[in-house]
């Protein structure tokens, strides 16, 4: 077992949950899959006093794609469910490529992409992709449910803007606006299963082949995903030709402050910044034209 | 505080108490006997403890047994349903050469059953992403992944086999 003891509760709605966060204060954990905090509870990372487990609570696994609501993601909906929805498949696919590039099918069958989010490490699949399509997050708590842009929830590794006994009950991206296209590509030793070494996710608006808008996202590069503003401008207004996207994928690199682990160098992170971003780039852009494909 | 639980195991109901801690792989192995399940990483990235719950494949080693209350579960030692005649996909593991040490056999027989039941003609790349959460460190994988194609045969032509539960 190799975990010191906790008490389990697994309440059936939400406000009983967040009271049972309250009570336990600092010590008392929300768990939606659990893949994480059970692996973190055994490395006494965590030291977990109360469980609560949002499983059981009703609603809370929905999946909704709606014109006007966009994409809304339950805090319990599995990463396979939303790799394999056919709707999020059609209209936000890269939504559906970063939950399909999450750790390995056994996992994607118990994780969530809410948990993902929640578990803030900085190279978290489904960050990127999120944060780049101007996601927010609802919250409910003590005082209440509040919104929140993803960008501003991710604080550190492991660290959100969470307060003690907030919920994140879903995570809601905007419908995509006309001529959007979005991306995502990660790089990691151990192809889609292993932790990302980077990954990069962009979202551009194309109007008659000028980039009206570009949003790039990189994860794994600092301490929490990060926007490449600087880049972004660099394309922002043009068309896109092989030199601009050359300086901006490099600009990006230079944004992000990548260190040396396991997975990766810093240096060679910086250089796989720039390559994913023109990737992530140039697909996002045959995805805002589908007429051109093909 | 333990917790009562029902599980149902291979078709067969059972009512466990548990220590929340318990994981299902514990509960599988120590308390039902079901050895067939391994336990590997215990971090969920080699796939040993896999099985099925509600028919979704999982790593029992990350799967709380208090989560699965209710649920219905299959293990390796319940893929051939009568117990003697053995599932296409393990015969496929005979026939094919696919087993070396064995230890992550079950856990890639789960992996297998799991992806022809999504999928029941993967192509080989179909195939190796179905098993990119079991690892074997006997050597490569090349056996595994036939054996699986010749199990998808198998049950597609179906007149004969066992096709799981």
């Amino acid at each position: 077992m190799n975990i010191a003891p906790f008490e389990y509760h697994a309440p059936r709605t939400i406000e009983e949950a967040v009271a049972l966060l309250n009570n336990g204060g600092k010590k008392a954990f929300a768990m939606a899959g659990g893949t994480d905090l059970l692996i973190k509870a055994r490395q006494k990372i965590v030291r977990p006093a109360i469980v609560v487990a949002l499983k059981k609570i009703k609603g809370l696994n929905r999946i909704a794609v709606d014109e006007d609501q966009g994409l809304t993601i339950g805090a319990t909906a599995l990463l396979s469910e939303v790799a394999a929805h056919p709707l999020i498949l059609e209209r936000y696919p890269a939504v559906a490529e970063a939950a399909a590039g999450t750790a390995n099918v056994q996992i994607r069958n118990m994780g969530t992409v809410v948990g993902n989010l929640c578990n803030a490490s900085p190279s978290a699949d489904n960050a990127p992709t999120l944060v780049a399509m101007e996601a927010c997050l609802h919250i409910a708590g003590p005082d209440g449910s509040r919104t929140l842009p993803l960008q501003d929830f991710f604080k550190g590794p492991g660290l959100t803007a969470l307060n003690t006994a907030e919920i994140v009950t879903a995570v809601q991206v905007p419908p995509p606006p006309p001529n959007a296209g979005t991306s995502y590509r990660s790089l990691s030793a151990r192809g889609a299963v292993d932790c990302a070494a980077v990954c990069v996710a962009a979202m551009v608006i194309v109007n008659n082949k000028r980039l009206q808008k570009v949003r790039l996202c990189v994860g794994a590069c600092a301490s929490t995903p990060v926007r490449t503003p600087q880049a972004e401008t660099l394309l922002a207004g043009k068309t896109l030709s092989e030199k601009r996207l050359a300086a901006a994928a490099d600009q990006a690199s230079r944004e992000t402050l990548p260190i040396s682990d396991v997975r990766a160098s810093s240096a060679y992170r910086r250089r796989v910044v720039s390559v994913l971003v023109r990737r992530a780039v140039v697909r996002a852009v045959e995805r805002a034209q589908p007429s051109n494909t093909a | 505080m333990k917790h009562d639980i029902h599980l149902t195991v291979n078709g067969d109901r059972h009512h466990i108490a548990v220590d929340p801690r318990r994981t299902l792989n514990e509960v599988l192995r120590e308390d039902l006997n079901l050895t067939g399940t391994k336990l590997g990483c215990g971090s969920g990235d080699c796939g040993a403890c896999t099985v099925m719950v509600d028919g979704r494949a999982v790593s029992s080693c990350l799967t709380l047994a208090v989560e699965v209350d209710g649920s219905d579960i299959l293990t390796i030692e319940g893929l051939a349903p009568s117990g003697e005649k053995l599932h296409p996909i393990q015969a496929a593991f005979v026939e094919k050469g696919a087993v070396q040490c064995g230890f992550c056999t079950p856990g890639m027989a789960m992996s297998a059953a799991y992806l022809l039941s999504q999928n029941p003609c993967p192509d080989e790349r179909e195939i190796r992403e179905g098993l990119s959460g079991n690892l074997c460190r006997c050597t490569g994988y090349t056996k595994i992944v036939a054996a699986i194609q010749s199990a998808a045969e198998h049950m597609q032509g179906g007149s004969e086999g066992d096709e799981g539960r």
